[in-house]
């Protein structure tokens, strides 16, 4: 029998030797963004383990495909044709519906459209490099974009970001909330990558970098590559010491 | 031998750079026609039950400088202390009010601001009363994962000294911290990444 109650249970605490520290000199912006005191740690309470929720008819046709949804009719955006798709799951590996994904990133010559990208790439004026999915009933979401150019930025006196897409994501509860950023296999730029050493464990910067997936690619049109997003886990909600009122 | 524990990890994070706007906000980035709206622009409507307030501030960095590209997120209860969420199981939240806001930090001051309700008190897992307080999320460029923290209301004094969160924090000096001054219905709450007022940030 499908439990249709939703789960309450708090969630599992992050491994913060497993995200990026908030201290890393290597990527300079964040000495004087970094906060210097320990975080204060608290279990869950109900601000905590709800969330907001989005609904699939808020999405428009082409929101999850960035190739036509900033170009003008019959254009699309210039660049090597890529579809992204793999699932969201919780840290118990739950497949995760209804989660929003909000993805945006450069154009394929590596420049963003917005007044503070003044990099010398151009912009395609059918490329706006904004899109976002809703997760299906088995956690499963796509979206299909032109590869994004890697570029040039000012942190060390040659620092090239590799190439890359952004995400934004939510969960179920506010403090699943997380944005990450997901790399190509095979992009000798990600080791260089000071942004990508904030992470300190290779093992933990291999989890964003999306394999090939020849297997759903799309031939003589668009290769794929395969990138999963793990949210935090929670606790059973069964056996929990839960007082009334949480 | 033992069963292994099979968990996953956790995606770890990464900053949301500089164009976050891009993803999140894009008509304030001036990329117009791509979605209809702007998420968690309006969190009220004209029908919202409860007290409009306003919440302003500014993120500001270990210089004292105020950061320009920003982005905040709010989460809270109604006025009734109900969470417009599916795992909200103690009764249904005002449906015309989202619990859930999103704003950038304005390019040229600096500046954020939410228009919404002042929530009511919701309970702690021992059964005791919290104080109204909103969760914060913020994100910009240098930080590496989101900071959460929480703001309560410097005009809730009683409350305040009831908070069973309020009251766990060892550091008593740094409590306002958390707290926003009132003036009307204006709640001024600035967010110090760094220095002798950095926020209290949580792990929770
Ligand atoms: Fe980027």
């Amino acid at each position: 029998m499908k439990n249709t109650q939703p789960e309450t249970g708090a969630f599992f605490p992050r491994d913060r030797d497993w995200h990026p520290k908030a201290y890393t000199p290597g990527y300079k912006t964040s000495v004087l963004r970094s906060p210097r005191n320990a975080l204060l740690s608290l279990g869950n309470t109900i601000s905590e383990i709800t969330g907001p929720v989005f609904g699939h008819d808020m999405l428009g046709e082409r929101d999850n495909d960035l190739v036509l949804n900033f170009a003008k009719p019959g254009a699309s955006a210039i660049g090597e044709r890529i579809i992204v798709h793999g699932r969201v799951l919780d840290e118990r590996g739950i497949g995760m519906s209804g989660v929003l994904l909000e993805f945006w990133q450069a154009n394929a010559g590596g420049r963003y459209r917005h007044k503070k990208d003044n990099y010398l790439a151009p912009l395609d004026p059918n490329f706006g490099g904004c899109g976002r999915a809703i997760t299906d009933e088995n956690g499963a979401y796509s979206l299909r974009t032109v590869k994004p150019g890697p570029y040039p930025w000012p942190n060390g006196p040659n620092d090239w970001r590799p190439s890359h897409i952004h995400f934004s994501v939510f969960g179920y509860g506010f403090v699943q909330r997380l944005i990450t950023q997901m790399y190509f296999e095979g992009d000798p730029l990600i080791p260089l990558c000071p942004i990508a050493n904030a992470i300190s464990d290779p093992e933990a910067i291999k989890r964003l970098v999306a394999p090939l997936d020849m297997a759903n690619t799309i031939p003589f049109d668009a290769r794929a590559y395969k990138f999963d997003i793990v949210l935090r886990g929670r606790r059973s909600t069964m056996f929990e010491n839960r007082p009334e009122g949480n | 031998m033992v069963q292994s524990l099979d968990f996953l990890k956790e995606s770890p994070s990464q900053t949301a750079g500089p164009y976050v706007h891009i993803g999140c906000v894009p008509e304030f980035a001036g990329i117009k026609g791509v979605y209809p709206d702007q998420l968690g622009a309006a969190m009220v409507n004209d029908k919202t039950r409860g007290e409009s307030i306003v919440i302003t501030g500014r993120v500001i960095d270990g210089s004292g400088t105020p950061l320009t590209d920003a982005m905040l997120e709010i989460w809270q209860a109604d006025a009734d202390g109900l969470f417009n969420s599916p795992a909200e199981l103690r009764g249904t939240a005002d449906p015309n009010f989202t619990g859930w806001g999103r704003q950038p930090t304005a390019g040229d001051t600096g500046v954020y601001l939410f228009e919404t309700i002042k929530p009511g008190r919701v309970p702690f897992p021992d059964g005791s009363l919290q104080a109204p307080h909103i969760s914060f999320w913020i994100v910009a460029r240098g930080i590496n994962i989101g900071l959460q923290t929480r703001m309560y209301f410097g005009d809730e004094k009683k409350a305040n000294s009831e908070d069973p969160i309020l009251n766990r924090i060892e550091l008593n000096t740094r409590v306002k911290t958390l707290i926003a001054a009132s003036k009307g219905n204006t709640y001024t709450f600035d967010i110090h990444l760094q220095g002798e007022n950095e926020t209290i940030f949580f792990d929770i």
